[in-house]
């Protein structure tokens, strides 16, 4: 519903702004009282009063104003302008060519099938908005001091709401209340970002305390907050209570409107922005309108057709005027006078006639045209959604069109910039293989079984090859997939885990959990926690402890809660697990005996029955000890003699009780990684993380502060108390390159500095392999703090949350005050496999001629072997790689590659066997440091001349900016179609700089997807919908656009013809009807049906062949000289199409109207020959509508012509067509004025065809059965065999 | 785009494809069904356009219309015609002081005869035109001058013609009927046609004046406006270059009178042309052992009361006979001719190009 409806609401909503700015100018910020102190009286004193309520409208028009605003929004196309323009030059006697009711209908009917679409669009909207309106909330009402059932639209800001566990938030509300003993919120923001995984909102920090429930009566706060805006992930403003205490509000406090509320029984909140003014209103930006480059280009032609037309014009006024003059003051009984009788100059009737003409020849600018290419590309866009072969099945999603008027663009593209995290790559995140203290840990077995599963994976495509369209099956060839039962149980369990699981859940899901410990580690781990629990228990320090095992501890303790992960419970992905903080044996046994049916409720209750918090850690630890033994025994136990009938549901809550909901997959990975070594995460909470350690059980770390993670930054760090030692520790994961720089130099004269040393450089060297290897590494490192230190940071830090100016830059730096000096534990590899057919994708759109650029954030070792294991940099290429630590040095670094380039492709382009096409042997690899110096002014230019001579640039560590800095720097020096891909929030700026943006629907959310243009499921569907679709939408609309350019001259220049007959009086022998509904009706069909299904080369053609995509990128299909030839053969046809009747009927007794009407026909078979002849593929459809079109119009003719004996002045046809077809003479014209209009273009193709064939007539020629005039083929089955093609086809 | 969408899921495809989406609703899977229409897989013909495939289509175009134009050709010369111009622009003219002297408003009739001699026979019925030239009766104003409503026998209209008629629209405050331009220069020669036989007398050649219009104008476009031709006009005015009133057109014959005169109505279906003729009279034929016109001398007598002079116009009479296809005019066998010799001709290059090129590609292609 509310998908079409941003548009308006987006303006609605501005506007309000924009009306409320002027009214409270003089303040920044909202102040938002509670409504229950002024409910009486009602509006005037209430504070509120001035801000939107909750009812949306997005609908543009009432009833009232549809017609004049629909009309005026319609007018704002200049085109429409125009033929109103003409229509209204009609009504003006002295001008007027047609009877001016008539000159209207085309215009009328233009415009009123626009304004039924948009009505229809609107009352869509406003069902929705009705529908939106009327749900239910619960409001707070003073008067039945109660929550009462309110429809949406009665809420207004000040209202406080009690929200129940899956409703929707109706408004954008601050938490005031929560029945989660945590005083959490779960929310779902799926229907604003995409993400579904869970959220936690926390109750503002002042009601937090509050024992009894949370009483509206009593609040009597008031919260400044800012002015609303789009920013879905700020809020920021402070409460002031009565005793004029100030707490911050950060956007933690804030549930927004759309969001789903899950795992929460209650909450309460206080409304503070609703209706249009909510984030997520402001947030709908309206379908984009773009105008595609074809549009643009063809704007340009229609430009000329009005030059054309005015020339013509003009021609005929200075004949009409040379024609008046010769009489001179003799009138000729024909030359009519003025219809008052006074006599007009030559001079003004020449000026007379020229309005005149101008509304005559006005079928030279296509009315139709623009309806035509939009229902063409409503038409392409249904198909290209129709295409089985772009829809993936496993996430049951298909190709979205987002912009519908750019789909020819799709062909024309020549740069492709690509992000690489989850558009070549799966984004789904495999941990492959550590480091920690400097010793590395190769994790073979799980190398071996990952291996495995690749194999799997290419005989399961082989499988599906062979066998037939239907593709994933997984069950047909799965069947020899090994276990992938998660952590160490998994052995007891192959034998029937994997059908359970290869029904379940794709493959892939499997790896990121699934992972085989290092022997090694596992036991370091085993070791190290044991002697922890010693000491424990005895009492000692914790420092003894050998420092290679506390690190290894430290590393894995940072892996499981330095992130924001979220446990919930697999079976009920949307209930909480009520595994929090401390938990009773009963409690836990409930869960373990009723298993999923454990409702929230008796948990919950079992909770509040002990929510006094167990302080003593060794007390819990002994609890959780005997839970954490017991399980596998049980399962076993349990499981083990059942085999065949095994309960997939069951065995799903036992095993991975723990989901983690993640961010960001590669936290994910990590946190799995850690339950691999039985370090696993079993709660979060906002101030507290749990997790379960072998030995220790459960340890609870207070969570102080969670600095997230961002793009600059690089890094995330969590400031907790560590439950062991009870020492203020940083866990700090991020970028190495970042990382690296904060580690604490190590004094060089101590033993340990010496190891610290040893371990950076170890690392160092590690990371490098990594990355050397295309694995994502991440450094891990730890900062201890005294107290001292972390309450002075702490003053700085609270000092930043509560500033409401320059708040994000405040924490930036505090941020940046707390990561230094830190203390490297070790590096994590973390692979992501390329996507399925990404290497075949790169490789046939480079065929196809396309540039691709990867701009990535990674680091520039791991790019680089992502860009040679999918294809993208070649073994045999030179690869540049600029890396420079200033301008100067970036400078010289061009120059020198400049240089070297010329020098190097004449030795690669000369070797015989190099297809011509691949003339750049270089690939260019430039970092984000050097990019950086390489988008400065006075380089760019530099480095676009080396970057266009290499065959592929990688572009590592680039900032979102960067990326779309780059496009738009390409874009705009080298004049090229660029499109965007890319699947995360980073390469939205890139995606909507591009021509075209794509967004991958993957696993990072919805805001690329958002911005773009198309959606797709898959980076390898870009083949097609560049290489078939794009070519096919291109080819169709320009060869549509051209003819209908040709169509209309040639229509047009019947009547100038006429001209010199008639003594330039703007008289048109074809009746104004035919004249006026040629275009409209007649004609229209056959050209729209080719406009949508001609296909100049079939798909599989297409796909084998890229290269044939040159065509659309070089603009082959519609060149600016094509439309003069266009025009030319137009005014030759037409003067074929004049003259032959001309001199059939010359000197006869003929009458206007009798003769002008054989120049319909004429003109009809004419162009639908003409269309026959650019038909590359006649299916049944256009035999139809070409038949449809003479049938109609002959229909139309004899029903016009039997109608009535005295209406249409002035042709008054009756009975006209019937006496024609009485006549053999008409006969014989319509046979041959065709046939001899479009002899030349029919000779031109055959020689086209022959002897300068364009890339696509070889194709044809391919053909076994070539010599056949035609080949009757399902093209499914024409499948032409073409290995050696590659070298046929020269560019 | 997010927002309000709160069963996203369902709605997802709607927006990009709103109008198109429609017949596609597949609720449970969003999978495209596996049709040959929305596969884009419709069973198709594919015509290549090369010179081998095309010059069949040329050789037989060139053979199906060589053989129709020679018999266009031919029935067009089998037609006899004749054409004399009477305007009188020289002095050698007998109409030459009628042209001179003659203006609209001239009162005594100013008659002309013109000799002529056909060489051949007319066999069958014969057609007699009268011809205009540089006469623009395809005049945008011109064409728009009349009134249909009134010329059908509307009484309203008949009082009150249409705007599109001024300035001939009223006359000394009397509507005028038949209104408009058209109508007022409607062409009132008269033309008489005498054989001179053997033996000198000028015998009358009886023209028939009824059937040279269309039927239907005749009966269905064109009405008078009353049975009493008088009574129904009364309170009209006659068009300004008339001299006499519509309704004594042709007051012999009442079923040719008023706005159903055939000269009339003939005239006022205008000519697309600014040279045109329009049939004025058929001559029938007798019997079937006389020719309708036998070879001989022949007087015109023109009652000369059209003036063209003023815009250079020309007046011709144009006796003819007729064929299945129209009056005399070799074109349309000579464009089928040359349209189909071209086609041969170019038939012969495509071959010589097929030859030359087509197959030396071809086997070129073949070795890839």
């Amino acid at each position: 519903m509310a998908r079409e409806t941003e548009d308006p609401g987006m303006a609605k909503a501005s506007k309000v702004k924009r009306q409320r700015k002027k009214k409270t100018k003089e303040n920044k910020t909202r102040t938002v009282h509670a409504n229950l102190l002024y409910d009486n009286a009602k509006g005037e004193e209430n504070p509120n009063r001035h801000y939107a309520n909750n009812k949306i409208k997005t609908t543009k028009y009432t009833v009232l104003s549809f017609l004049p605003k629909n009309l005026f929004e319609q007018f704002h196309r200049f085109a429409n302008v125009y033929f109103v323009f003409i229509a209204l030059l009609n009504f003006v006697p002295v001008v007027n060519a047609f009877q001016p009711e008539l000159a209207l209908a085309p215009v009328v009917f233009i415009l009123s099938v626009t304004a039924i679409k948009d009505l229809w669009e609107d009352y869509r909207r406003h069902r929705s908005d009705k529908e939106i309106n009327h749900m239910d909330c619960l409001v707070y009402s003073r008067a039945e001091r109660s929550y009462v059932e309110k429809y949406w639209k009665e809420v207004r800001v000040g209202d406080f709401i009690r929200l129940r566990c899956n409703e929707i938030l109706p408004a954008d509300v601050l938490l005031l209340s929560s029945s989660d003993p945590d005083r959490l919120c779960h929310i779902e923001t799926a229907t604003l970002d995409g993400e579904t995984n869970l959220k936690q909102r926390q109750v503002v920090r002042s009601f937090f305390d509050l024992d009894c429930d949370f009483d509206p009566i009593k609040y009597n706060s008031i919260i400044e907050c800012e002015k609303p805006n789009n920013d879905l992930n700020r809020f920021r403003g402070y409460i002031i209570h009565r005793s004029g205490r100030r707490d911050a509000l950060y956007k933690e406090n804030l549930l927004l409107r759309g969001c789903t509320i899950r795992n929460t029984e209650e909450a309460v909140g206080i409304v503070i922005y609703a209706g249009h003014e909510t984030k997520a209103m402001l947030n709908n930006n309206g379908p984009r309108y773009k105008r595609s480059k074809l549009e643009r280009q063809m704007n340009v032609d229609v430009f000329w057709c009005v030059i054309i037309l005015l020339v013509m014009c003009l021609f005929a006024a200075v004949g009409h005027g040379l024609w008046m003059f010769q009489y001179g003051d003799k009138r000729p009984v024909f030359d009519v006078l003025s219809p008052d009788g006074t006599d007009l100059s030559p001079i003004m009737s020449a000026i007379y006639l020229f309005l005149t003409m101008i509304i005559v020849f006005q079928v030279l600018i296509p009315i139709s045209l623009f309806v035509s290419i939009e229902i063409v590309k409503i038409c392409q866009v249904y198909f290209i959604h129709q295409d089985m072969e772009l829809y993936d099945e496993e996430t049951d999603s298909h190709l979205q069109c987002r912009a519908l008027n750019i789909t020819e663009d799709l062909g024309q593209m020549q740069y492709i910039f690509s992000d690489k995290t989850g558009t070549l790559t799966e984004n789904k995140m495999v941990f492959r293989r550590c480091t920690v203290a400097g010793v590395e840990y190769s994790h073979d077995a799980n190398a071996r079984r990952l291996a495995m599963y690749q194999e799997m994976d290419s005989e399961e495509e082989e499988c599906t090859s062979h066998g037939g369209t239907l593709p994933n099956e997984p069950a047909s060839c799965l069947s020899t997939q090994p276990s992938a039962a998660p952590w160490s149980v998994r052995l007891t369990f192959t034998h029937f885990s994997y059908s359970v699981l290869s029904a379940d859940k794709p493959s892939s899901d499997l790896q990121e959990k699934d992972i085989t410990p290092d022997p090694q580690l596992l036991d370091k781990v085993n070791e190290c926690s044991s002697q922890m629990d010693f000491m424990r228990f005895h009492s000692q320090p914790m420092s003894q402890l050998p420092s290679d095992l506390a690190d290894v501890i430290d590393f894995f303790i940072a892996l499981t809660i330095c992130n924001t992960v979220v446990v919930s419970s697999p079976n009920q992905p949307r209930q909480k697990v009520q595994l929090t903080s401390t938990k009773s044996i009963q409690s836990n046994h409930l869960q373990v005996n009723k298993g999923s049916s454990s409702s929230l409720i008796t948990n919950r209750s079992s909770n509040k029955g002990c929510s006094s918090m167990l302080s003593s850690p060794s007390a819990e630890s002994t609890l959780t000890k005997l839970d954490e033994e017991q399980p596998p025994r049980d399962l076993e136990h349990n499981f083990g003699p059942v085999l065949p009938c095994y309960d997939g549901k069951a065995w799903n809550l036992e095993e991975g009780e723990l989901r983690y909901e993640a961010e960001s997959p590669d936290e994910a990975a990590l946190v799995y990684a850690a339950r691999a070594y039985k370090c696993s995460l079993v709660g979060r909470l906002p101030d507290q993380v749990t997790m379960e350690l072998p030995h220790l059980g459960k340890l609870n770390f207070e969570l102080l502060h969670t600095l997230g993670f961002d793009s600059t930054r690089k890094r995330m760090s969590v400031v907790v108390r560590h439950p062991l030692t009870d020492q203020i520790t940083v866990y700090t994961k991020g970028a190495d390159s970042v990382i690296m720089d904060l580690i604490k130099p190590p004094d060089t004269g101590s033993s340990k500095g010496k190891r610290q040393k040893k371990i950076v450089n170890r690392t160092q060297n590690y990371l490098n392999l990594y990355a050397a290897d295309g694995l994502r590494t991440l450094c891990i490192a730890k900062k201890i703090m005294s107290k001292e230190q972390y309450a002075c940071w702490l003053q700085h830090h609270l000092e930043a949350e509560t500033a409401i100016q320059g708040r994000e830059e405040l924490l930036f730096e505090s941020a940046l005050r707390l990561e230094t000096n830190l203390q490297l534990l070790g590096a994590t590899g973390i692979e992501d496999r390329l996507q399925d057919g990404v290497p075949e994708t790169i490789a046939s759109l480079r065929k196809a001629g396309l540039q691709i650029w990867v701009l990535t954030g990674d680091k520039q070792e791991t790019a680089v072997n992502i860009a040679y294991a999918c294809k993208l940099l070649d073994p045999e290429e030179e690869i540049l790689t600029l890396n420079a630590d200033s301008q100067e040095a970036c400078a010289l670094f061009n120059f020198t590659t400049f240089e070297i380039y010329p020098s190097s492709s004449p030795s690669s382009s000369s070797s015989s066997h190099t297809p011509p096409f691949m003339v750049h042997r270089l690939g260019l690899v430039i970092d984000g440091r050097t990019l950086a110096y390489a988008l400065d002014k006075s380089l760019e230019d530099k480095f676009l001349a080396v970057a266009r001579s290499c065959r592929s640039v990688l572009c590592c560590r680039s900032t979102p900016l960067q990326k779309s800095m780059v496009v738009k720097l390409v874009r705009n020096k080298l004049k090229v179609m660029t499109l965007a891909i890319g699947d995360g929030a980073n390469d939205v700026s890139m995606i909507q700089v591009a021509d075209v943006g794509v967004g991958i629907s993957g696993q990072e959310g919805m805001q690329a997807v958002m911005a773009s243009d198309f959606a797709l499921p898959r980076f390898r569907y870009l083949q097609k919908l560049l290489l078939v679709h794009g070519h096919w939408c291109y080819s169709r609309l320009a060869n549509m656009i051209l003819y209908f350019f040709y169509k209309n001259a040639m229509f047009v220049a019947l009547i100038f013809w006429y001209q010199f007959y008639c003594g330039f009086s703007g008289s048109a022998m074809i009746d104004q009807w035919y004249l006026i509904f040629f275009n409209l009706m007649f004609s229209a069909f056959p050209q729209l049906i080719t406009g949508t299904l001609d296909k100049d080369v079939s798909a599989e053609t297409l796909q084998q062949l890229p290269q044939l995509y040159v065509n659309g990128q070089n603009s082959e299909e519609y060149k600016p000289y094509m439309f003069w030839m266009n025009m030319i053969d137009a005014f030759y046809q037409s003067l074929v199409c004049f003259f032959i009747p001309y001199f059939a009927y010359a000197d006869s007794d003929v009458d206007l109207f009798t003769w002008g009407t054989p120049f319909t026909t004429l003109a009809l078979f004419t162009i639908l020959v003409h269309l026959g002849i650019e038909t590359k593929t006649w299916t049944w459809m256009n035999w139809l509508s070409i038949a449809f079109s003479i049938a109609l119009f002959f229909t139309v003719a004899l029903c016009y012509n039997a109608s009535c004996p005295t209406c249409y002045s002035p042709s008054n046809p009756y009975w006209t067509m019937q006496r024609l077809l009485q006549d053999p003479l008409f006969y014989l014209l319509c046979v041959i004025t065709p046939v001899a209009a479009l002899l030349p273009r029919y000779f031109y193709r055959a020689c086209q065809g022959t002897l300068f064939p364009s890339p696509i007539f070889l194709r044809f020629r391919r053909l076994k059965n070539w010599n056949i005039f035609w080949c009757f083929c399902n093209p499914g089955k024409c499948l032409y065999h073409n290995d050696a093609s590659q070298h046929m086809i020269r560019f | 785009m997010m927002a309000t969408s709160y069963n996203a899921k369902e709605e997802d495809g709607h927006h990009s494809g709103a109008s198109s989406h429609g017949a596609a609703g597949v609720v449970k899977s969003k999978k495209p069904d596996n049709t040959a229409f929305k596969q884009q897989r419709l069973p198709a013909w594919q015509p290549i356009l090369t010179a081998g495939t095309v010059l069949p289509a040329f050789f037989v175009i060139g053979l199906i219309f060589i053989p129709i134009g020679i018999g266009l050709y031919v029935s067009s010369n089998n037609i006899k015609e004749f054409e004399i111009d009477y305007t009188g622009v020289d002095i050698s003219n007998p109409c030459y002081s009628c042209a001179k002297n003659f203006s609209w408003n001239s009162t005594t009739p100013c008659v002309c005869s013109m000799n002529f001699t056909l060489e051949q026979p007319f066999e069958s019925n014969v057609f007699m035109y009268y011809g205009l030239s540089n006469f623009y009766q395809n005049h945008r104003r011109y064409v728009k001058s009349r009134d249909d409503s009134q010329l059908n026998g509307d009484q309203s209209a008949l009082k009150n013609p249409s705007k599109e008629c001024e300035p001939y629209r009223t006359s000394d405050g009397l509507p005028i009927a038949p209104c408009g331009a058209i109508a007022n220069s409607l062409f009132n020669d008269t033309l008489e046609l005498y054989h001179i036989d053997s033996n000198n007398t000028r015998n009358t050649i009886p023209l028939v004046k009824k059937g040279i219009a269309w039927w239907t104008d005749k009966h269905v476009k064109f009405r008078n406006p009353g049975e009493n031709l008088t009574a129904a006009f009364q309170g009209t005015n006659k068009p300004v270059n008339w001299r006499k009133p519509v309704y004594e057109l042709d007051p012999s014959d009442p079923d040719n009178n008023g706005f159903i005169n055939e000269d009339f109505i003939v005239w006022m279906r205008t000519a697309a042309l600014p040279t045109f003729r329009k049939l004025y009279r058929i001559i029938q034929k007798k019997s079937n052992t006389t020719p309708t016109l036998p070879s001989g001398k022949y007087v015109l007598e023109i009652t000369y009361n059209y003036p063209v002079l003023s815009f250079d116009g020309r007046k011709r009479m144009i006796l003819s006979t007729i064929s299945w296809m129209g009056g005399k005019n070799p074109f349309l066998g000579i464009a089928y001719i040359t349209v189909g010799s071209i086609c041969f001709f170019l038939g012969v290059v495509l071959l010589i190009i097929h030859h030359k090129y087509d197959t030396r590609s071809n086997s070129a292609d073949i070795p890839n």
